[in-house]
């Protein structure tokens, strides 16, 4: 079996600018979605953990 | 065991999408551990929020897809000469190495963290076991050092039911080890009847699978000692209380033809190479008469452990009362 069927295949060439920008813009978006899902769920995890325990707190 | 450094180094030639990164936490096996750690939590037959519930088990993934991430990155240097995985992110180049293991580390820590925060120390404690065993002692040190990989390693995969279980009853009883015990005795036959028919792949990059360090014979006979405790195994949850005749059903008639199928895998010739005498395309006839067998039992070993599983999950949301979980 010859070498070349061990090796991976090569990297295609660099793609041009507008595609990197897109690429960037698109992982951007999916970052912040991320956060906003994460402190969404936070809070909603806060205000269930807690919800009981404030609404019956002596004042 | 070598490091993937070469990898580490390469420089990326295609601009990384957000579905590389969602490729990195291998998606197919979150949506196994989403289905087994629910059952878990269900099966805890326990009050929990909706909410809360939904977090757990979204935490539990993502602790899987953050060991699959680190997984990627330490495995680098192998995945890029397999068939199956030189298409993985790393090693197209499309995310660096140090970018997949920042993203495992960081997932990690989210995922344990918030699941200590929403249910109890016990489930994030057993979720940060799971990825620990999954990515240093399995990744790390099993994979590349001994056949008894998956074996061990398997418990890693084995846990999420616990993992739900803890989740929602702040305890992991014998009904939960029980689950445990089902998949972790699963993985043996499952992942050697896959290798059985892809150990190409495997000795090509000195990763010791069964079929390549003790040969397929001793592979098929394995299989067939593991189906033979496997199956058993599954029937006790019908004496412990966690299945019922839908469960029992299941895992009998279910269990008869996984019996079958690994005598016929053990009976058959699958992993061993043709016959040198056999010429054209008997030659390919007999390489494929042997693999059958073996690709029969990997996948009706996914349907098996699957419909085991919703049995239970089945059986026991029938006994939760919807207004329960909002108390």
């Amino acid at each position: 079996m010859s070498e070349s069927h061990d090796t991976p295949p090569a990297p295609p060439p660099p793609t041009d600018p507008a595609a990197i920008a897109k690429a960037r813009r698109g992982r951007n978006i999916a970052l912040a979605l991320g956060l906003v899902a994460f402190i969404v769920l936070v809070y909603g995890v806060t205000l269930i953990r807690m919800g009981g325990y404030v609404a019956s707190r002596p004042l | 065991m070598s490091k993937p450094a070469a990898i580490e180094g390469r420089a990326a030639s295609q601009p990384a999408l957000w579905s590389d990164y969602l490729q990195l936490l291998k998606p197919r096996v979150m949506s196994l551990v989403v289905f087994t750690a629910a059952t878990g939590l269900v099966c805890a037959n326990q009050a929990i929020n909706p909410l809360l519930g939904a977090v757990a088990i979204l935490c539990i993934a993502v602790g899987a897809g953050a060991s699959g991430s680190l997984n990627m990155w330490y495995d680098a240097d192998i995945d890029a000469r397999m068939r199956r995985t030189r298409g993985r992110p790393v090693p197209m180049g499309k995310v660096q190495g140090p970018e997949a293991a920042a993203l495992g580390v960081v997932l990690s820590l989210f995922s344990v963290m918030l699941l200590a925060m929403t249910t109890n120390w016990l489930a994030a404690g057993l979720l940060a076991f799971t990825i620990f065993f999954y990515v240093v002692v399995y990744t790390m040190w099993l994979k590349r050092w001994t056949p008894q990989n998956i074996v061990i390693g398997g418990l890693a995969g084995a846990l999420p039911p616990a993992i739900g279980w803890a989740a929602v009853a702040g305890e992991a009883p014998l009904n939960a080890w029980l689950m445990v015990l089902i998949i972790f005795m699963w993985t043996p036959p499952h992942a050697w009847a896959l290798s059985l028919y892809t150990s190409e792949d495997y000795a090509k990059v000195g990763v010791p699978m069964m079929p390549v360090a003790r040969g397929a014979a001793s592979t098929r006979k394995q299989i067939l000692i593991y189906s033979l405790l496997f199956v058993p195994i599954c029937q006790i949850p019908v004496f412990t209380g966690l299945g019922g005749p839908a469960y029992l059903a299941v895992a009998a008639l279910g269990g008869a033809v996984f019996l079958l199928l690994a005598w016929r895998v053990f009976r058959s010739r699958a992993g061993d190479a043709p016959d040198e005498r056999i010429e054209g395309e008997d030659r390919l006839y007999a390489v494929r008469a042997g693999s059958k067998d073996a690709r029969n039992l990997f996948a009706f070993s996914i349907l098996y452990l699957t419909l085991l599983f919703a049995a239970l999950l089945v059986e026991h949301l029938g006994r939760i009362a919807p207004l329960e979980l909002l108390k």
